[in-house]
C-alpha cells in the first residue's frame, strides 16, 4: 500500500461493520462481546475510557446477577474472568420490619447452584476487558462520543468525536437512562420518580455472612444486605430523598451507627469500609425499544426501579435474546438490522421488561409505607409465598427471581451461540 | 466481503446510470419490504437459506461457523428476482452470479445489491442461453422456479452444464397434490392473497419423483430431499418431512 491510500484509508474511508454499540456499560460490553464471540464485525463506542471505569469512582457498588445471567455471561467467556471476585448467593431471607414472618429462598430447593451471585461494578468491568481484548472482530473506540447518526433504510452512517465515519447495519444504543439515540428517534418514555434514593455502600462485620443475603423491608423502603467476598456486605439501602440527603451528609461514626441500626446484629459488630454514594431511584420505560435500524438495550430500553437488584440482569437477557437473533440472521447471510429482526427483538423482551417493571414497582409501592392494613396483607402475602412444601407459585417467584423462566434465549439455557 | 458502497459500478464492471438506480430504489424497497407483495418469499428465506448452508456446507466440507464460509465459490441463482437469495450468499462469501429473464427485477436486484454493499453479478439471461456459452459454476440454485418452466428437459439439461464436477445444484419447487391445490394455490393465491391471482398453473408443479426423473435423466444423483411446511399458528416455515406442499432437493453431478 502506498502512502497516500494508508492515509486515505485511515482519514476518509468509512469503518464498514455489522454492529455499532453506542455506550461501554455491561450491557453494551456484553452485547458487543455476544456478538463477537460469535465472528460478528462490531465496533463498540464508549465515552468513557477503559482505566475511566475500572477507577475508584466506581469501586464498592455491586452486581447482583441471578443464575440465568451467570450462564448468558459464562456463554459469551466473560464470566470466567470475572468468577473469582464472584460471592455466591445460597440463601435469601426476606423480612418486614418487625414481622416474624420471614419469605425464605434456598437455593437447594431448585438444585445445587447458587441463587445469584453478587460481583463488584469494577470486577465485571474488568472482566468485559479482558474479554474484549481476546475478540478479534470487536473494535473499541473509547473515550469517544457520536458527533453524527444518520439512519437509513440500509444502513447506519456514523460520524465520531474522533473523526472516524462507521457504517452498520443496525445501531445498539446501549446509553443508559435518558438515551440520546432513544430521544433523537421520537420514541418517548413512561418516567416516575420514586422519591427516594438509593444508598450503597460497603459494610465489613465481624462474622461470616454464609452466603445470606437479608432484604429488609423498612417502612421507607428495602434494606438490603448482599454478601460479598471476604468478610463484607453491600449496602442497598432505600430512603426517602429528605432524609436520605441527612444521612449521607453525617460524619462516618453517626453515618456507621445508622446503619447498624437497620442491619442488626447478626453478624456481630459492623462498620463502614469505602466510599458512600446516594442516587435518585426512579421508573423510565420507553414506550418501544426499535425503532429504524435501532435497538434499545440494557438501562435504555428500560430503567425499573433497582428493589429486586433486577436492572442488569434484565439488560443481559436483551443481550442473550438480540444476539441470538442477529448471530442466526448473520449465519444465513441475513441483514442483521431488518425490520423483522428488530420486531422480533422486540416481541420477545416486551413481557419480561413489562412484567419485571410492574412487579417491582408494586414491590416497592406495598414495602415502602407503614400503614396498617397494607402491613397485615403484605404479611400474610409473605407467609402465603413461604408455605412449604414448595408450591407452583414459590416455585415460580424463585424461577423468575433467578432468571431462568419462560421459552429461554440458547444462551439463557447454558449453550453456545 | 462488503465493499464501500459509493462506487456507481456493478460486478460486472458496467457503469450503472444513477437516475436509473433512484427509480427502481422505490421498487426494490417494495420487494424487499417484509410485509409487502413478496412478503411469503421473505417469511419463507430463513427456511431456504437453513438448508443451502447446511447442505452446501456439508458438501464442500464449509461447517465451520466463521463470518464467510464459502469464500472462493462461485454460485449461480436462477430466476433471481430482487436478490433475496442472491444478497445472503454473497454475504456468506459466495461469488454470486444471478440471472432473471425479467429485466425489471433485475435492476431492483442492482439497485439493492449497491445500497447493501454487495458485488453481485447480475446478467439478463436464461438458464439455457448461459450454458451454451460455456460458463460453470460451483453452485447452481433454481428455487421456486421450475413451476414456471415450459421446456423442462431443456432447463435440466442446461442446470446439468452450467454445474461444474464437484459441485451441487439445489431445487426448490411445490409438489403437486390436492394438499398443495388447497393451501398452495387456492390458500396463497385466493384466501390468503399472499401472491396475485394467477401466479401459478396448478398443472404445471412437479411431483418430487418426477422432478428426481428429471435430474437422473441429465446425469443428477440425488443426495437429498426435504419438505418445507408452514405452521399458520408461529406464521413461520420449517424443514420437514412432509413433502406435500414445498419441497427442496438437492442433487450432485455423475462423473
Amino acid at each position: 500500500m502506498t502512502r497516500a491510500t494508508a492515509a486515505l484509508s485511515s482519514a476518509d474511508t468509512p469503518r464498514i461493520c455489522d454492529i455499532l454499540v453506542i455506550g461501554g456499560g455491561l450491557a453494551g460490553s456484553s452485547f458487543a462481546i455476544a456478538c463477537a464471540s460469535a465472528g460478528i464485525d462490531v465496533v463498540l463506542v464508549d465515552r468513557l475510557a477503559p482505566v475511566a471505569r475500572t477507577a475508584e469512582p466506581f469501586d464498592g457498588k455491586t452486581y447482583a446477577i441471578a443464575y440465568g445471567s451467570k450462564r448468558i455471561l459464562d456463554g459469551i467467556g466473560l464470566w470466567q474472568h470475572a468468577a473469582p471476585e464472584a460471592q455466591p448467593i445460597l440463601e435469601i431471607r426476606v423480612a418486614d420490619n418487625n414481622a416474624p414472618l420471614f419469605l425464605h429462598y434456598d437455593h437447594r430447593e431448585v438444585g445445587d447452584d447458587p441463587l445469584g451471585w453478587i460481583v463488584e461494578s469494577r470486577w465485571l468491568r474488568q472482566a468485559a476487558y479482558d474479554r474484549i481484548k481476546q475478540l478479534p472482530s470487536l473494535t473499541q473506540i473509547a473515550p469517544a462520543t457520536a458527533t453524527s447518526i444518520v439512519r437509513q433504510r440500509d444502513g447506519v452512517t456514523a460520524t465520531l468525536s474522533t473523526g472516524q465515519v462507521i457504517k452498520a447495519r443496525l445501531l445498539v444504543s446501549a446509553e443508559g437512562r435518558g438515551s440520546t439515540l432513544r430521544q433523537e428517534a421520537g420514541i418517548r418514555a413512561i418516567k416516575h420518580d420514586y422519591g427516594q434514593d438509593g444508598i450503597v455502600c460497603t459494610v465489613a462485620h465481624e462474622q461470616p455472612h454464609r452466603g445470606i443475603a437479608v432484604e429488609h423491608f423498612m417502612p421507607s423502603g428495602p434494606f438490603a444486605i448482599l454478601p460479598m467476598t471476604g468478610d463484607r456486605s453491600s449496602i442497598v439501602w432505600t430512603e426517602r430523598t429528605a432524609i436520605s440527603a441527612r444521612m449521607v451528609a453525617l460524619p462516618r461514626p453517626k453515618f456507621d451507627r445508622e446503619v447498624a441500626q437497620r442491619f442488626g446484629d447478626f453478624l456481630g459488630a459492623t462498620e463502614t469500609v469505602g466510599p458512600i454514594y446516594r442516587y435518585p431511584l426512579s421508573i423510565e420505560l420507553p414506550e418501544r425499544i426499535i425503532d429504524r435500524r435501532l435497538a434499545l438495550l440494557g438501562d435504555a430500553a428500560h430503567g425499573v426501579h433497582p428493589i429486586a437488584g433486577q436492572g442488569l440482569n434484565l439488560g443481559i437477557r436483551d443481550v442473550a435474546v438480540l444476539a441470538e437473533l442477529v448471530v442466526d440472521a448473520r449465519r444465513l447471510g441475513l441483514d442483521p438490522g431488518s425490520a423483522d429482526l428488530l420486531a422480533r427483538y422486540q416481541r420477545a423482551r416486551r413481557f419480561d421488561i413489562l412484567a419485571l417493571s410492574a412487579v417491582t414497582d408494586v414491590m416497592n409501592r406495598l414495602f415502602s409505607n407503614d400503614i396498617a392494613p397494607i402491613r397485615a396483607i403484605r404479611d400474610i402475602g409473605l407467609a402465603l409465598v413461604n408455605t412449604r412444601p414448595m408450591t407452583p407459585v414459590r416455585k415460580l417467584l424463585m424461577q423468575h427471581a433467578m432468571g431462568v423462566l419462560g421459552k429461554q434465549p440458547r444462551l439463557t439455557r447454558g449453550l453456545s451461540l | 466481503m462488503t465493499q464501500p458502497a459509493d462506487i456507481l459500478l456493478d460486478a460486472t464492471g458496467a457503469t450503472v446510470d444513477p437516475a436509473e438506480i433512484a427509480r427502481f430504489s422505490k421498487v426494490a424497497e417494495e420487494w424487499w419490504d417484509p410485509e409487502g407483495n413478496f412478503a411469503p418469499l421473505h417469511r419463507l428465506n430463513p427456511t431456504r437459506l437453513a438448508y443451502l448452508r447446511d447442505r452446501l456446507g456439508q458438501r464442500f466440507g464449509r461447517t465451520d461457523d466463521s463470518p464467510q464460509p464459502f469464500e472462493g465459490l462461485h454460485l449461480l441463482d436462477i430466476g433471481c428476482g430482487g436478490g433475496l437469495v442472491a444478497e445472503p450468499m454473497a454475504r456468506l462469501g459466495f461469488a454470486v452470479t444471478g440471472i432473471d429473464a425479467a429485466g425489471k427485477s433485475l435492476n431492483i436486484a442492482r439497485a439493492h445489491a449497491l445500497s447493501a454493499s454487495l458485488a453481485i453479478d447480475y446478467r439478463a439471461a436464461t438458464a439455457e442461453a448461459l450454458a451454451a456459452s460455456g460458463e460453470q459454476f460451483d453452485v447452481v440454485l433454481a428455487l421456486e422456479v421450475i413451476e414456471h418452466v415450459t421446456e423442462l428437459e431443456a432447463f435440466f439439461a442446461a442446470i446439468r452444464r452450467l454445474v461444474r464436477p464437484g459441485g451441487a445444484v439445489i431445487i426448490s419447487t411445490i409438489n403437486r397434490t390436492a394438499k398443495s391445490l388447497a393451501l398452495a394455490k387456492i390458500g396463497a393465491e385466493y384466501l390468503l392473497r399472499w401472491v396475485p391471482r394467477g401466479t401459478h398453473d396448478w398443472k404445471k408443479f412437479l411431483r418430487p419423483s418426477e422432478t428426481a426423473g428429471y435430474c437422473r435423466g441429465v446425469g443428477l444423483a440425488i443426495d437429498d430431499l426435504t419438505g418445507m411446511s408452514f405452521d399458520p399458528f408461529a406464521g413461520s416455515w420449517s424443514l420437514s418431512r412432509d413433502l406435500a406442499v414445498n419441497y427442496v432437493l438437492t442433487a450432485w453431478p455423475q462423473d
